[in-house]
């Protein structure tokens, strides 16, 4: 993706472009307004967190060097390596679902239909709305004893309905619902303009070869997807290591562990028990884990993704 | 498997068979979006039936949908029973500034990145779409300890700060901008234009629906934004909306009612920008995602 944004840039250099004094001053007079505040309130914090992760502060005292001993001590603290499963069980549950539902919504709406854009806004709502709003009306449908999904599930001969979000079972996956839930009408509004980017003489000529809709769509439809496949992947990813309003809402991370993910872990640590070193190390495994992924799906990219 | 036959197929189908087989696919499809839609907003319409109902009969089954005797009273009691106004005007005020920045300091810097030509302008990008990707909870701990240090914790000011240098928002107008033919920018240079005029006389019309994408994503996160003023915002009189609604969810768990009714009041604003500007809305993340 870099490499095309490079040669994009290339062709819009103006040539008539001369470097005087004054006309530098012109061009930091429009980037400075953001680079100032994005240096200091981001990139400073950024580089600032690599050496954070190897010291020992609680934010009062005086700053020690711990060097590896934070990542060590990661190796002895289980709530981490809960917590790190349960990312991953996060994951693994949220991002090839909403894939599917939200490559399913886009594929139902490409078709000529009226209302159609009524069902675009229907679907893309729960994404504009507020998580804390959300949550708090997930866990009241859900609630174990008086919800009305489990009073539903009883009166159709259910006789022990799971109890959602206050069971250690069945909290992640009542978690992973509901972020699928919120986050499909994003991903569905990218697959749609990606289908409606597919010329439509490849499936005239499919359908001269005698392909049926199954063939179009095994062989044109999907094959014209991966680059927009490829993007959703990447970023639901990314975000899906996030993760941490929606947990934070509906559970606090429990009940006892059970939806303890790596933010919710690295928050507690670094702004209830002010360890920011040792926080600075937890968030460091979420970032190089994300880090490794991306490139791993970057590499994974020539093999599958086609351009036209 | 019908759903997935192209338009043409309906309009060439000249056999009865064929065009009865694709009406019955568009009803199936029908059937399935219809379904769809109401079991996505069905949380939303119990929202909206529990918050005028009493808390004695929100869990009543099977579900009253429309209550009988609503109690439109529960809208008033939330603005007394929590200081829901000044949860309310505080995340106005900051949504506001917060967007009225980033519009400002990205479209400027976004122009310069598509259009400008300076030195280690290419690494200086490459560092912008870096801290996309980057998680911002891998580095909220040195931010916030940065930000004690000035002493912005526990102000306004600090979660302004920290959120009107938006990097997407450079990215996203950069994009926009990179698509205006250069020859526009020439021609107005060749005729004396300075920068600035390019930029306020030129690029500026010319980028309303980039400008109506930016404030939509910027509203809609600063609003709903849940981690930053939980971290940053300890004083009551300070707290946002989104705090002041977890607020009453522990302190009044049982109201349920109430809680109701606040989520709901707490999602009109958003959904009001959201219907009026959702066309933008929808086409800049189709153009960011694709040209992402």
């Amino acid at each position: 993706m870099d490499s095309m944004k490079l040669n994009h840039r290339k062709k819009n250099v103006t040539s008539a472009w001369r470097g005087t004094l004054r006309e530098r001053l012109i061009v930091y007079s429009f980037i400075l307004p953001n680079f100032l505040g994005f240096a200091v309130f981001t990139l400073i914090p950024m580089i600032f967190s690599l050496v954070l992760a190897f010291m020992n502060w609680d934010g009062a005292n005086v700053v020690t060097w711990a060097g590896w001993d934070n990542f060590r001590q990661l190796f002895q603290d289980t709530t981490f390596r809960i917590a790190l499963s349960n990312t991953f069980y996060y994951v693994i549950g949220t991002v090839p679902l909403t894939m599917v539902v939200s490559l399913g919504l886009a594929l139902l709406l490409n078709q000529p239909l009226h209302g159609s854009k009524l069902f675009r806004t229907a679907f893309f709502f729960p994404y504009v709305a507020s998580l804390v709003a959300v949550a708090v009306v997930w866990n009241m449908l859900f609630h174990p004893a008086m919800g009305p999904v489990n009073q539903l599930l009883v009166t159709l001969g259910v006789e022990n309905p799971p109890r959602w979000s206050a069971s250690v079972d069945w909290a992640m996956p009542t978690i992973i619902m509901a972020s699928i839930w919120k986050g499909m009408g994003y991903y569905m509004v990218i697959y749609l303009a990606a289908l409606q980017g597919i010329p439509s003489y490849l499936y005239e000529a499919a359908a001269i070869d005698g392909a049926n809709a199954w063939q179009k769509f095994r062989y044109v439809t999907l094959p014209m997807l991966t680059p927009a496949t490829f993007f959703v992947s990447m970023m639901l990813t990314i975000a899906s290591f996030k993760v941490f309003d929606l947990i934070m809402v509906m559970t606090g991370g429990g009940p006892g562990r059970a939806t303890n993910v790596l933010v919710i872990h690295a928050y507690n640590t670094a702004f209830k028990e002010f360890r920011f070193g040792y926080s600075s190390a937890i968030a460091m495994v979420l970032f190089v884990i994300v880090l490794i992924i991306t490139i791993i799906q970057f590499r994974a990219e020539r093999r599958w993704v086609s351009y036209l | 498997m019908h759903s997935l036959s192209e338009p043409k197929d309906y309009k060439e189908s000249r056999f009865l068979s064929h065009r009865l087989k694709s009406s019955l696919g568009q009803a199936i499809i029908y059937i399935f979006l219809i379904a769809a839609v109401v079991t996505i907003l069905l949380p939303f319409l119990w929202m909206i039936s529990a918050s005028l109902k009493l808390d004695k009969d929100v869990f009543r089954f099977p579900i009253e949908w429309i209550p009988a005797n609503p109690q439109w009273d529960n809208y008033v009691k939330i603005w007394t029973q929590i200081p829901f106004l000044t949860f309310f005007s505080n995340t106005a005020k900051l949504t506001i500034i917060i967007t009225l920045l980033q519009l400002f300091t990205c479209s400027f810097a976004g122009y310069a990145f598509a259009k400008l030509k300076f030195k280690g302008r290419d690494i200086l990008f490459l560092a912008y779409v870096a801290s996309i990707a980057i998680p911002w909870q891998s580095y909220m701990v040195p931010q916030f300890i940065l930000m004690r240090k000035l002493v912005l914790v526990d102000t306004h000011l600090g979660l302004i700060l920290l959120q009107s240098f938006s990097a997407f928002g450079v990215f996203l107008m950069r994009q926009f901008f990179i698509n205006i033919p250069n020859d526009i920018v020439d021609a107005a240079r060749i005729d004396g234009l300075s920068e600035y005029g390019i930029y306020f006389r030129i690029m500026l019309p010319l980028s309303k629906p980039a400008i109506a994408t930016l404030t939509i994503f910027s509203t809609v996160f600063v609003w709903n934004d849940f981690m930053g003023p939980l971290i940053y915002l300890n004083s009551q009189s300070l707290k946002t909306i989104q705090l002041g609604l977890r607020m009453f969810i522990q302190q009044y768990s049982a109201n349920y009612s109430l809680i109701m009714a606040a989520s709901l009041v707490s999602l009109i604003p958003v959904t009001i920008l959201f219907l009026v500007f959702q066309r933008f809305f929808v086409e800049g993340i189709a153009t960011t995602g694709i040209n992402g």
